[in-house]
């Protein structure tokens, strides 16, 4: 029975909140806390330790959001969403924003009703087979045993591929990343097809990683990257250039190491003092305060070490820049001015 | 006549029996090999046992309990000379997650308070399960523990858990005085009211009243955090203990001659029955989310614990019912011929039959619904499945599947397990000899 007075009382505040619900930027800072949807766990991206800390590279963005907007990069509850609770999680105001390496769509964006604030990765389906098969090309592998995700887009990506050039493939049903290493080190299909960074984290933890080879099509677009709720623009804002002040200040050279140093004064670099707050005012028309930029920056680094501390070639996971350079470096990264 | 007769006229000394009809020997000859046909099948089977100890056992003893990440695990069995697909266990990661496994993200410095809820929930139920070993008086301590487990638990004030209790209090006073007053019906329903009145309208206000006067409690902890064996000892103990009561007045209900009442029953139990407990498990996490005002927030682990609560009732209703069909008319009807009334001959004599003949029944709902609750990862909770996968992408043990299911398996083997040996405990105290 004290189920009905929890039950009540949370009513009651709900209804409190519910009335308080003005934009979620002041929802957040009244809260004190960021409230972030994350993957139950995909390597790399987001996970806790053993102490219940999460890490990854998702993870790190909600981090650096909360410092942005609150001054502190721990001031986020992390909520564990599953592909099918994240949507409705986001929806019903569960959590602020989401950053669980979901793909950009036109009906996610149009029809669901979300707002997609940026690309932090991106990503595109390929296959990995054995080396033993002898299969130097995607497209050879005709008749194959595929291991697929059922009800994801690779699914979809995977038929759309196979009828396009015009050979055939058994797919084999598997429901998590879990289960699909199994089945392949089983032996129980051909080859095994998801993201191409999961493929890479999946092959880093095989015996013998050499064995198995990822090949060179990449047979879908994922781009991926943090949303929240359509309709609260002052929100996307504060989001969209928190992920873009992480962009830029690679693409300037500020790091977590220097950006006390670079913010201390105004230096030659007028874009670098508009970013981190020493000249001009645009944390004030974020809502936020001056050194905005520079606590993101502080949480965790910019993009690139971002990058290289939770999924880079020095990781375990190992995946290289690719298109997720900066496009001065012929990759695909570009934030809009800060000016 | 000669010396020698010819029946023997002293007893022969008593000898053992042949020694190839006793012990070890006599124990196999009679259960293993006593025929060909039974032979053969006893050596396969040994075969099979011996064949399959001898493909896991070496993966179990594996001495990887130190390693950091499944690298290193590999390389303690490479170093052994262990090589192949499944060279051993990596039991590392055991030893690196097993708090989390148990405790979910619960504050580290806080665990005392699960274990002491889990502890004091031994207590509680102590003189419920074992009513002829243990004191009645510690009924009492049994009736305030459901205020308890949460508070210590979730934490917070202890007005909230006080104030639940003052309701059930006032409830009885009203109860009492309107029985007084206009009888039974009436009675119930003014005091029904009432308490509904008090927690729903004004407990709220009198719990913020008295925490701004005298602010007593413990540090709350967020539903959030719950996860691992935990959450799903305390979604299972929850829904156990409410599902057999709201079990027992649904039986009742869909028997009862009330139409009302019986059609509400049905239609509740069959339209439960009739549903996956998954789907009613997204119905909490998903689609309440959307019927509610934006902003409202309803605890997650409350709306799960009432969707299996609501779900196991709905079995139990018909194992309960079961157990009511079995018993002979006669028995109700001897129960009206001693002039009790509906709850009496219910209470003394039509129940405590009924319930004894469903007890199998009963619990392997139970065990059943405790098992039920690992489907929770599916809706993005963290119990120990969901926590496995969690585990499983943090990179230094990405790719390790059985140690974990290895250890959940045990974890839930030991308490289902045990309720199972309870139950043929109970059944064999209760046995007054029909048979």
């Amino acid at each position: 029975m004290k189920k009905t007075v929890f039950l009540g009382a949370l009513t009651v505040a709900g209804l409190a909140a519910g009335a308080a619900a003005a934009g979620t930027l002041d929802d957040v800072k009244a809260r004190g806390k960021l409230n972030c949807g994350v993957t139950t766990g995909l390597v790399g991206f987001a996970a806790p330790d053993a102490n219940g800390e999460w890490h990854g590279f998702d993870v790190a963005v909600c981090r650096a959001v909360a410092a942005a907007v609150l001054g502190d990069p721990t001031a986020v509850e992390f909520v564990p969403t599953t592909g099918k609770t994240r949507f409705t999680a986001l929806g019903s105001g569960e959590v602020d924003m989401l950053a669980r390496n979901t793909t950009w769509t036109l009906s996610r964006d149009v029809d669901l009703k979300f707002t997609f604030v940026g690309i932090n990765y991106y990503d595109g389906q390929g296959f990995m087979v054995p080396k033993a098969l002898g299969v130097s090309s995607a497209k050879e592998l005709n008749g194959a045993t595929v291991c697929i995700q059922t009800g994801t887009t690779t699914e979809l990506n995977l038929a759309d591929f196979f009828r396009k050039n015009n050979i055939s493939y058994e797919p084999v049903p598997i429901e998590t990343n879990a289960e699909g290493q199994q089945q392949y080190l089983a032996g129980a299909c051909d080859t095994y097809t998801t993201d191409i960074s999961g493929l890479a984290a999946t092959r880093a933890t095989f015996e013998n990683p050499a064995d198995h080879v990822v090949l060179p099509e990449v047979v879908s677009k994922e781009p991926l990257g943090p949303l929240v709720r359509h309709g609260d623009d002052e929100w996307a804002d504060v989001t969209r250039w928190t992920l873009n002040a992480l962009i830029a200040a690679e693409e300037m050279g500020i790091t977590s190491a220097n950006v006390k140093e670079m913010a201390s004064a105004p230096g030659s670099n007028p874009e670098i003092n508009r970013i981190l707050g020493t000249e001009g005012n645009l944390g004030e028309m974020l809502g936020l305060s001056a050194d905005w930029a520079v606590n993101a920056i502080s949480a965790g680094g910019n993009y690139g070490e971002i990058f290289a501390r939770n999924i880079g070639e020095n990781t375990p996971i190992g995946l290289a820049r690719g298109l997720n350079a900066q496009w001065t470096d012929g990759g695909l990264l570009y934030s809009p001015p800060f000016r | 006549m000669s010396e020698v007769s010819y029946v023997r006229t002293e007893i022969l000394p008593e000898r053992d029996p042949p020694v190839i009809a006793t012990g070890l020997i006599g124990w196999m000859r009679e259960n293993l090999f006593s025929g060909w046909f039974n032979s053969a099948l006893t050596i396969l089977s040994l075969t099979f046992v011996v064949m399959l100890l001898d493909g896991i056992l070496p993966w179990i003893f594996s001495p990887t309990w130190h390693a950091t990440s499944l690298g290193e695990c590999r390389e303690i069995l490479r170093g052994m000379g262990r090589e192949g697909h499944y060279p051993g266990a990596c039991w590392g990661v055991i030893r690196d997650r097993w708090v989390q496994l148990l405790f979910g993200f619960y504050p580290s410095e806080l665990y005392w308070r699960p274990i002491m809820a889990f502890l004091l929930l031994g207590v509680a139920l102590a003189p419920v399960l074992f009513s002829d070993r243990v004191p009645r008086k510690l009924l009492w301590f049994s009736a305030v523990y459901p205020f308890l487990f949460p508070w210590l638990l979730w934490g917070g004030s202890i007005w909230v858990p006080l104030s639940a209790l003052a309701g059930f209090v006032i409830g009885w006073f009203v109860f009492r005085a309107a029985d007084a007053r206009a009888g039974g019906l009436a009675g119930i329903v003014a005091g029904v009211l009432a308490a509904l009145v008090w927690w729903l309208l004004l407990s709220g206000y009198v719990v913020q009243g008295l925490d701004a006067i005298l602010p007593i409690g413990i540090e709350a902890v967020q539903s959030r955090n719950f996860g691992g064996f935990m959450l799903s000892v305390t979604i299972g103990v929850v829904a156990i203990a409410c599902s057999l009561p709201i079990g027992i007045v649904l039986a009742l209900g869909r028997q009862s001659d009330l139409l009302i009442v019986k059609a509400l029953c049905v239609g509740f139990i069959e339209f439960i029955r009739g549903v996956p407990l998954i789907t009613l498990l997204f119905v909490a996490s998903t689609l309440l989310n959307i019927f509610m005002p934006p902003g409202t927030n309803f605890d997650i682990i409350l709306r799960v614990i009432i969707m299996a609560t609501l779900f196991a009732s709905a079995y139990m209703a018909e194992v309960v019912r079961g157990g009511l069909a079995a018993l002979p008319q006669g028995q109700y009807e001897g129960a009206d011929s001693l002039g009790l009334d509906y709850w009496q001959a219910q209470r003394l004599v039509i129940m405590p039959q009924a319930l004894k003949i469903s007890i199998p029944g009963i619990v392997s709902t139970f065990i059943g619904l405790f098992k039920d609750t690992t489907l929770v990862s599916i809706i993005g909770l963290l119990d120990p499945l969901g926590l496995s996968n969690a585990i499983r992408a943090d990179s230094d043990w990405n790719g390790i599947v059985w140690e974990l299911y290895g250890f959940i398996a045990l974890l839930f083997f030991v308490v289902c397990f045990a309720m199972s040996r309870y139950s043929m405990y109970l059944e064999r105290k209760l046995n007054t000899g029909h048979r």
